[in-house]
């Protein structure tokens, strides 16, 4: 495959890296003159001096034959035009963006971005896993985030304590899928299962049920 | 109407005070308090701090009603990205940007974004100029 890096800071080299010694046809465009000695010197010849969002440097290296273009500079504009000037003008097939703010992921998707990747996001959600406290714990982003898997901890005074999963109703669309409890492990619920403090139930569900579902089981 | 500029450079704080002087609801746009300075004293529009990609700026800027949205900074990609949010996350009827690049700026024409370069017309009139 032919892939058309832009941007060849720490992303872009290690990137770079993977990919050539994954046996792909890789070519990183990089603008600063000291910055692609460096990268010359460690990858050889696969960098191209030049703005990846200008349409003659992505005509120079051939972007019309290119199976996918990943954008991965540090701004969030440059690699939303990066990507739109390789679908519009070079019909690549496939464009992937680095976003550094996660609520420009929204934009790079309806915009036409195949994939996003938001670093931001990722570790924040890793943070959070960590953070014992935290109540309500992102597990999984499934089907592109339209759904997301969910951790919640069932804290002291909750007042589903004593309750069955029949006794109280989810948000459409949100499913109970497991409850992990303190010095048992995983139980399979269903309707008559009860709840305990400290239970942590795990959750099927999407962006916009997140704070219904944390009223219904966290609530006092 | 009222008009969202992004950019206080010499061209937005120019463009914002024709605008408010010829009656229009103009609010300024820029991340640098001191590019705000270029407005005039007596300036009737609105000037406001902040990053124009983000959504609480444009929301308190007032996006959500506005009728033409402007985007003058020297970034052409920042230019296209800021309109192409307010375009399809807004709907702001009309759009505008600079772009100096000339075939981003014809691209981004084909794809709803009218775009002014200022590269293609300083260089034609600086050539009617010369040839008189």
């Amino acid at each position: 495959m032919y892939i058309v890096i832009v941007g060849g800071g720490e992303v872009g080299y290690h990137l770079t890296r993977i990919l050539l010694s994954d046996g792909h046809e890789v070519l990183v465009l990089e603008q600063n003159p000291a910055r692609c000695e460096v990268l010359c010197e460690e990858l050889g010849g696969v960098v191209y001096r030049g703005d990846g969002c200008e349409a003659a440097t992505l005509d120079a290296v051939g972007t019309g034959r290119a199976d996918m273009l990943i954008a991965v500079t540090d701004g969030d504009e440059d690699n939303l035009v990066a990507c739109q000037v390789a679908k519009h003008k070079f019909n690549v097939p496939r464009t992937i963006a680095r976003v550094t703010n996660p609520k420009n992921e929204k934009i790079f998707k309806i915009l036409g971005v195949d994939v996003t990747v938001c670093s931001t996001k990722r570790i924040l959600e890793n943070i959070e896993q960590e953070l014992p406290s935290h109540p309500i714990i992102p597990l999984l982003q499934v089907k592109g985030g339209s759904a997301e898997v969910i951790e919640v901890k069932i804290p002291p005074g909750s007042k589903v304590i004593g309750k069955t999963f029949g006794d109280f109703k989810m948000p459409f669309g949100s499913f109970v899928l497991l409850v992990i409890r303190k010095d048992i492990g995983p139980i399979l619920p269903t309707t008559e299962t009860t709840l305990y403090e400290e239970d942590e139930v795990i959750v099927i569900t999407n962006a916009e049920s997140q704070d219904a579902i944390r009223s219904i089981l966290m609530g006092k | 109407m009222k008009i969202i500029i992004m950019g206080c450079g010499r061209v937005g704080a120019r463009l914002a005070e024709a605008l408010s002087s010829a009656g229009n609801d103009v609010t300024i746009i820029d991340t640098e308090p001191f590019a705000l300075r270029k407005l005039p004293e007596d300036f009737k529009g609105t000037a406001l701090v902040g990053n124009g990609l983000a959504e609480e700026t444009l929301v308190k800027a007032g996006i959500e009603s506005a009728d033409v949205f402007v985007s003058c900074t020297p970034g052409d990609n920042r230019n296209v990205m800021a309109c192409q949010i307010a375009k399809h996350i807004y709907n702001v009827p009309k759009i505008v940007s600079r772009v100096y690049d000339p075939i981003r700026a014809e691209m981004y024409r084909g794809l709803g974004i009218e775009s002014v370069s200022p590269t293609t017309v300083i260089a034609d009139l600086l050539k009617q100029k010369i040839e008189g």
